[in-house]
């Protein structure tokens, strides 16, 4: 009895301790969402966001261009090095597994997207920057909004329009009484599910992480930074410190990994659009 | 017991105390924390099948480890969706 009276008055003492990271109350409280996403403009119209976008263009762009520029009768090194890692893995591990030799074509293509993604989400581990350009819903829906138009323009220009939505909408080996059910279930999945799933994944992957960044920062802040108790709760501050390296660590694993997964689903959208099942 | 009586009499009192935005706002905190919960079941045993029918898979064919990987990540990206549809309705009732 004694016991738990006194657990409870150095439990309240605790909590009173802590400093509390946004607003009044007792112990610690999360901000609001917005001031960890919404970023001030630096020039009207631009903000972090946006200047990660951009630079993310640029750094695939000049890196290509470079090693464009080396020569290539040698054994590469350096950007060409890296650019004849990256356009391998591009046509290695995502077109020969998904859409097959008569993919290759969509090398350039998918090698834009993969690049794009992954260097949106790379920031997000990066010190003082902070901030995966994924994590706001406006860059993975267009990408996702594109991806639709290109793979239901690809099937309508090697199938026709009439037998393109002819393969979505009935596909063969049904019997007929059951195009009732499969017709709406086939338009609402290829034509909405498809871009949403896809835009959805990638900004929640990345949403999630950045606000498990955030939450462990903010723990080990508050704890590290207590005004009462120091002695109890720095050592504690060390173990959400700990978890916060090993979850930057896990975040670069999850980058690459969206940034696979999204080009992998857009090959097997193309690759399907191309060739009608049979 | 006394401790548990004077905890339960302080939160009866602090809910007491709350208008009904606030109380709104906390119930959608607490549904909010329970729908990520529930989304999670499911995709976790999905996730769970998937890896460890691949690896079989893997272990009894290792020519076949290249092919079996892509569409293991498909398989994981597709029924990862769902629970990450329940973490956005948990951002949509928690922040929105």
């Amino acid at each position: 009895m004694l016991l738990t009276q006194i657990a409870n008055q150095k439990f309240a003492q605790i909590t009173a301790g802590l400093v509390p990271s946004a607003g009044e109350g007792r112990g610690f409280s999360f901000p609001e969402i917005n001031s960890i996403l919404r970023w001030k403009d630096v020039v009207p119209g631009i903000n972090k966001v946006i200047i990660i976008g951009i630079l993310a263009t640029l750094i695939g762009i000049v890196l290509f261009l470079v090693a464009a520029m080396k020569d290539g009768s040698k054994a590469p090194k350096g950007a060409r090095n890296l650019a004849e890692v990256i356009v391998e893995f591009i046509e290695k591990n995502i077109i020969m597994e998904t859409m097959g030799k008569s993919g290759l074509g969509w090398t350039p293509f998918l090698l834009c997207v993969f690049l794009f993604v992954y260097i949106c989400n790379i920031p997000g581990i990066i010190p003082f920057i902070q901030m995966p350009a994924t994590a706001r819903m406006g860059v993975p829906m267009f990408m996702a909004l594109m991806i639709w138009v290109v793979f239901n323009a690809t099937g309508i220009k090697h199938q026709g329009a009439l037998g393109y939505f002819k393969g979505v909408l009935f596909p063969p080996g049904v019997p007929k009484a059951l195009y009732i059910l499969v017709t709406p279930i086939e338009l609402i999945s290829t034509m909405v599910v498809r871009p949403f799933s896809l835009a959805v994944r990638l900004f929640a992957n990345m949403l999630a992480g950045h606000l498990l960044l955030v939450i462990f920062a903010l723990l080990s802040q508050s704890l590290i930074q207590a005004e009462t108790m120091r002695v109890f709760l720095i050592p504690i501050g060390v173990l959400p410190f700990g978890l916060l390296i090993f979850l930057t660590a896990f975040e670069i694993l999850v980058a690459f990994l969206q940034a696979y997964i999204f080009t992998v689903l857009t090959a097997v959208y193309i690759g399907g659009a191309t060739h009608p099942e049979h | 017991m006394e401790a548990l009586t004077r905890i339960a009499h302080v939160s009866a009192r602090v809910a007491a105390e709350l208008t009904p935005a606030e109380l709104k706002a906390n119930s959608a905190a607490q549904m909010a924390g329970l729908a990520y919960g529930l989304a999670a079941i499911g995709p976790g045993i999905g996730i769970g099948m998937i890896f460890g029918k691949a690896i079989e898979a893997m272990a009894r064919q290792p020519e076949s480890a290249g092919m079996v990987r892509t569409t293991m990540f498909l398989g994981v990206a597709f029924t990862e969706a769902l629970a990450l549809i329940g973490f956005v309705a948990f951002i949509l009732l928690k922040f929105a």
